[in-house]
Parts: C-alpha cells; structure tokens; sequence
C-alpha cells in the first residue's frame, strides 16, 4: 500500500480496507488452488472454503467496490456534494443494470439458475475479467519483447541530444521575450490608466468590434505565437525526454543485464510469435483443448524420444492421460509454457529402453503430471500476479493525483479481483483433469470452453493491434528524429 | 522594452501543489481559471521594481520557471528536466500544505537544483541525503511557498504552520502561505507581498551586485555586471 501511495496519501481508511481485503481474497483463491493439488485438507472443507471465497469476492466486487467508487466520483463532483449517498445509490443502480445486460449478448444464461446465483455473477465477472486479462496478455505478448530485444533500439548520439537540447532552450527563449513585451505592454497601459479586461456580455462585444485599441490586437497576436511555441516547446521536451531514455537503455543492453534480457527477448519474441499462431489456430479450426500442456508435454516426450521414466510399478491403473489428446488451446499465463519444455526435459531420465513399454509409461506420467502441474501452477500465480502488480503500480504514478486517488484505488482493486477470478477460471486448463473437478463443482455449469474461446479471439485482437500501434510509433519517431 | 536586465527563478514542487496557478497569480495578477498538467516548462514573465520607492529604483524582468514532474521520476526525465537548471539565480520551492509528502520532497527538489548548478566552491553533495551545510555554504536565495492553505481546517492550522516554520528554517529562506485561488493573499502591502518583493530583491542584489568574493551563478551575461556594480558603488 505504502508503494503505490508514495506521493498522495491515501486518508481514508475505508479505500485502504476494501483494498487490502479483496487482494487477500484474490490470493486465498489461488492458494485453494495449490492446496487442491497438494492434497491439503480435508475434501469437504476446501469445497466450503471455496464457496466461502467466491462469495465473499463476489460480494466485494459486485457489490461494495463499485459503490463506494460511485460514491467516490460522485463526492469529487463539487455540484452533487450535498446529496452524495443518494447519487452514488443512482450511479450503482446503473452499473448493476449494465452488468446484467452484460450477460444478454453472450451464451452464458442457463436457464436452471435463479438471478442471484453465484454462476449468473460469476459468469458476467469472468467475462470482463477475461477481456482484461485478454488485452493485457496480447499487450504484454507484443511489448515484452520490443523493450527487451536491442535490435529495435534506434541509435541515438549525445550530439542529437544535444541539439535538441538548445533548439528547446530556443524555444524557451522565444517565449520568454514575447511574454516580455506582453507584460511590459500590459504594465504601461495599466499605468496610463487603461484598464485591459475582456469584452464581457453582448455589449462589451458589440462595443469591442467598433472601438478596439491597436494594442490590444497586437497583444492578441503575440499571445497566439506564445500559445503555439509553448506547444512546441512541450513536444520538444517530451522527444527529449525521449532520446534520453533511449540512450539509457543503449547503455543499459551494453552491460551483462542487458545483454541477459536481450537473450531474453529473442527467447520471448519465438514463444509470443508461437502463442499468436495458436491462437489462430484454435479460433481458425474451432479447437478447444481436453489436456493440459504438462500431461501433454510429458506425452509428447514419452511417445516420440522414446524415453522410459524410472519405474514405479506400484501403481496398476491405466491412466486415462495416455490417449493422444488434441492440441490444447493454451491458456492465459504468458511466461511459463517458456519454463515446460525444459522442465520435462530435465526430470526425465536418460536411459533408454529398447522396449518403451508405454504402459508403464503411462503409469508415472500421472505422478509426475502432479508435481509437476504443481509447480507450473505456482510459476503461473507468481509470475501473473507480480506482472499485474508492477503493471498497476506504473498505471497508478502515471495517473495518480490528490484529488482522485480514492477513486483509483477501488478502480484498482476493482480490477486486481475480477484478474484473479478469471485467472482461477482459466487456470482450470492447465490443470490435469482430476483437480479440475474442485473447481468445475464450485463454479457450476458455466461454459468454460466459451471463455477459452473468448480469450484467443480478444487475444489475437490485442496482439495485432499493438503490433500495429508499436510499428507506426516505431516508424514515426526516427521520421521525427530525423526532420531536426 | 527588452533592453531590462533579467533574473531567472525557477519555481519546483511535486504535481499537483499549484505551481502553475501560482505563477499565473505572480505574473497575471489573476487566478488560473482551468489548471492542468504541465508538461516540460512553462515560463512566465513579472516585472518587478528593484528597490521600490527608493532612488535607486531599477525594474527587472523577472522570470520563472515552473518545471513540472516529480522527484521519483524516471533519471531520463531528470536528465531532461536538467537542461532548465542552467544559471539559475532564485528557486521557489512550493508545497502542499495539505500533503505532507510534498514538504518532504523540497529537500530532494532543491538538491536536484543545486547539483545542476555547478558551485564553484565544490560542494560535495550526496546522492539524495539531505545535509544542512550545503544550505548554508548555498548563494542562491530560496523561499518557501506552502500553498491551498484554504483546505486546512482551523483548527489543524497552527500544527501545519510550525511544521512549515521548520521547514523553512532548513532551507535558510523565507516563507509564505497563502491560497492560489485568492488573490488576496498576495495584495500589495500585505506582508506576503513585502517577502515576496524583499526574496526578489535578494536575487537580483545576489546576480547583480555582490561581488566581494562570492560566487556568482550565472557567468553568460558578465558584461552587463559591470555597469550595474559601479552603479552600486555610487550611492552604497
């Protein structure tokens, strides 16, 4: 909390509270998760605790955030002040009725549910919370490896720097000297006795047209040329600002870290590149995954190296898993399918047996999908939830002022919840399919195929257009850099 | 018109303390109608009167900058923001008096300031701690302005007020509080305004008249110094 609130304190302690607890609900969520796969606790208790997590979250952000952000925005408006319950009731009434025509365009509405089922609130919730994640994904997918990768890093020189550096100084001076002969105008007409005020009601104009001081046209002349050089002056600071950074960033890839993450880049950029091409797959064949990545992961291992796991004959049930499964449409969480390849790799061992006998194989996969799902699962909530919080926090400096700290926060926290619902709705796919029941009971019968469905389409979406965002801005700054 | 000498002051605070609306006040005499974001530096103009009333009475250009930004931005914005901190011959520190974090990041402003302006005498300064003596050996006139003093409620006043005191006491300047959105504040005669016009005084006394021995920050303009030094002679 003390991190995001650095420069603006946040008072009320109302904000700080709905804060904290929907983050601690988030996170309980996820804990549920781990504690499904690790077998912690009691069956029945963790269902309980699960409905008893879901409602408490559903509550927080159906219910009480967006309240008291209507109450919030509604307070910063200096007319409404007097009535502001009354208004903040109107403005939640409103966004309750946009949420329940939220759900009229999309195949979600069982009929079996009443109204206030937790599926009908939870289906809406995921559909928003899935458009969020789908946009980030495909920005994130796109930028990461823009910023990481040296190659896209235009050269800059301290000589560019400094020229345009002067040409602003320039500017400045321009400015100043025009301000000047404004001011001085001013104080010798005001000395002379005329008082320069603006022509105010339809007689002041009327009287303005006829008689008007040859100064004061003058004046109103230079104000215009002050106005357009102060708007040139703030570009030429912001591409100064700009060269800056780029040549930080050039002498920040010149050091071993650097150089580390452009390694990492080129590594991203193939898995990004990859990702997209899924998901028009999936959305091009109608393709909707049955498996998930590690068992399928471990599959392919299995059938093509060949490659024997280290046997454990204890168990005699044919697993289910050994069936070739189709291509699972990859869900969500950008970093860690980058993590699986090797994983599997290096938990294999490296005997090979001229009978595969696949299986025996098939046997382990299942006690080796477990941990390992395990661990991917923790990677995924780690890695997501740190990159939503940094991404957050540089949100929040950017946009952070005293007056509408309040209403962030709660938009924040808003936002933070309805991420980690649709995370838990799309992690169920990268589980293995005994652990997907939990959360298949406790979440009802919604469609999880349409939300998978839903996240390539927006995500394919989000990908293109930054693509094209980032390589018109890319191409529009050197023309810039160049014209000087 | 521009044959006056000029002093340049910069005017620094985090986003947001009014810096812009208080300049508009200084150099308008009127109140900023829709303030918004600055971005880079916008520069104003005020015609002040050297000595007023007196025969030596000279006016000056007095400009001010307001840089905007803040203290924890990024160091290519402060690299950038650098370039405005040439010969600089006053600084206006402003503050919210309404958030205590704004008071807290004067001293970081002023060190970023001061830095950039190389003191002949070598100050060591380090990164970001804050060191009383650097203030005291400083040349450059400070004044401290602690703005939206409306929204402090009465009773909360004189707490803000010693706080304040404090503050300015640190820096070796003066201080003043007052609202950006009242021009009242700043009416002539009022003691506000005899600061004010005493802290402008000071730095053009400190740009163009001392020269026993000190530092003077701001070598371009040495040929004007001239005449205005053997002018102070005469009636000194």
């Amino acid at each position: 909390m003390r991190q995001l609130f650095k420069d603006y304190e946040v008072r009320q302690y109302v904000v700080q509270v709905v804060f904290s607890v929907t983050f601690a609900f988030s996170c309980t969520m996820f804990e549920l998760i781990i504690f499904e796969i690790l077998g912690v606790l009691n069956s029945s208790s963790r269902y309980f605790h699960w409905k008893l997590n879901l409602c408490v979250i559903l509550l927080l952000l159906v219910f009480m955030v967006p309240f008291y952000i209507g109450y919030f925005v509604v307070s910063n408006i200096r007319l409404l002040h007097r009535k502001r319950l009354f208004f903040a009731c109107l403005v939640w009434l409103t966004f309750m009725y946009f949420f329940w025509k939220l759900g009229d365009p999309f195949p979600i509405l069982s009929p079996k549910h009443g109204i206030l089922s937790i599926e009908q609130l939870i289906s809406r919730v995921g559909v928003i919370g899935v458009t969020l994640m789908a946009l980030l994904s495909g920005f994130g997918a796109v930028n990461c490896p823009y910023t990481y990768m040296s190659y896209f890093l235009r050269n800059v020189t301290d000589a560019d720097i400094l020229a345009l550096e002067r040409r602003l100084l320039q500017t400045m001076d321009m400015i100043i000297s025009k301000k000047k002969r404004i001011a001085m105008a001013h104080r010798t007409m005001f000395q002379r006795g005329e008082v320069h005020n603006k022509p105010t009601g339809f007689w002041g104009m009327i009287k303005s047209v006829t008689t008007s001081a040859p100064g004061s046209e003058n004046l109103s002349l230079i104000q215009q040329e002050v106005d357009a050089l102060e708007e040139l002056s703030r570009q030429l600071f912001l591409e100064t600002a700009d060269l800056h950074a780029t040549k930080e960033r050039i002498e920040y890839s010149r050091t071993f870290q650097g150089k580390y993450f452009n390694f990492l880049g080129y590594f991203f950029s193939i898995y990004c590149v990859w990702k997209i091409f899924m998901a028009t797959i999936n959305i091009v064949f109608d393709r909707v995954g049955k498996t998930d990545p590690v068992t399928r992961g471990i599959e392919i291992t299995v059938n093509y190296l060949g490659i024997q796991f280290d046997p454990f004959a204890s168990l005699a049930t044919p697993s289910k898993y050994c069936h070739g499964g189709r291509v699972p449409a990859d869900s969500g969480f950008l970093h860690y399918t980058a993590l699986i390849h090797p994983w599997s790799s290096s938990l294999l061992g490296t005997e090979e047996d001229s009978n595969p006998g696949q299986k025996a194989a098939c046997l382990h996969v299942k006690f080796w999908s477990q941990h390992i799902s395990f661990i991917l699962v923790g990677i995924i909530i780690v890695t997501s939830i740190r990159g939503l919080l940094i991404t957050l926090t540089k949100f929040f400096y950017a946009i952070s002022s005293s007056k509408s700290s309040n209403v962030i926060v709660l938009l924040l926290a808003q936002i933070m919840g309805m991420y980690f619902v649709s995370s838990v709705l799309l992690i169920r796919m990268s589980m293995p399919l005994e652990y997907r029941t939990i959360i298949t009971e406790v979440l009802g019968e919604l469609q999880f195929n349409f939300y998978h469905r839903w996240f390539d389409v927006i995500f394919l979406v989000s990908a293109l257009s930054s693509i094209l965002f980032l390589y018109l801005a890319h191409k529009q700054a050197p023309e810039k850099h160049m014209a000087l | 018109m521009a044959a006056l000498d000029r002093v340049k002051v910069l005017v620094l605070g985090d986003s947001g303390v009014g810096k812009s609306s208080l300049v508009h006040l200084l150099c308008q005499n009127q109140v900023l109608g829709n303030p918004s974001w600055t971005v880079g530096c916008s520069v104003d103009v005020r015609i002040h009167d050297y000595k007023e009333g007196t025969p030596e009475e000279k006016t000056y250009y007095t400009e001010l900058w307001d840089v905007g930004g803040s203290v924890g931005s990024a160091s290519s914005m402060k690299s950038t923001r650098a370039v405005f901190y040439n010969s600089v011959n006053g600084i206006i520190l402003v503050h919210d008096l309404t958030n205590k974090k704004s008071s807290q990041n004067l001293y970081r402003w002023s060190l970023e300031a001061l830095n950039r302006d190389v003191v002949p005498t070598g100050v060591l300064v380090t990164n970001g701690d804050y060191d009383r003596e650097q203030f005291a050996d400083n040349q450059i006139p400070l004044l401290v302005i602690g703005t939206k003093l409306d929204q402090i409620p009465e009773a909360k006043r004189n707490e803000v007020l010693t706080r304040t005191a404090f503050l300015a006491e640190d820096f070796n300047a003066e201080e003043i509080n007052l609202d950006c959105t009242n021009p009242r504040y700043l009416a002539a005669g009022s003691s506000n305004a005899v600061k004010l016009s005493r802290f402008f005084d000071k730095v053009i006394e400190k740009r163009y008249f001392l020269r026993d021995g000190n530092q003077i920050p701001g070598f371009s303009d040495r040929k004007r110094f001239g005449g205005g030094a053997l002018k102070n002679l005469h009636y000194d």
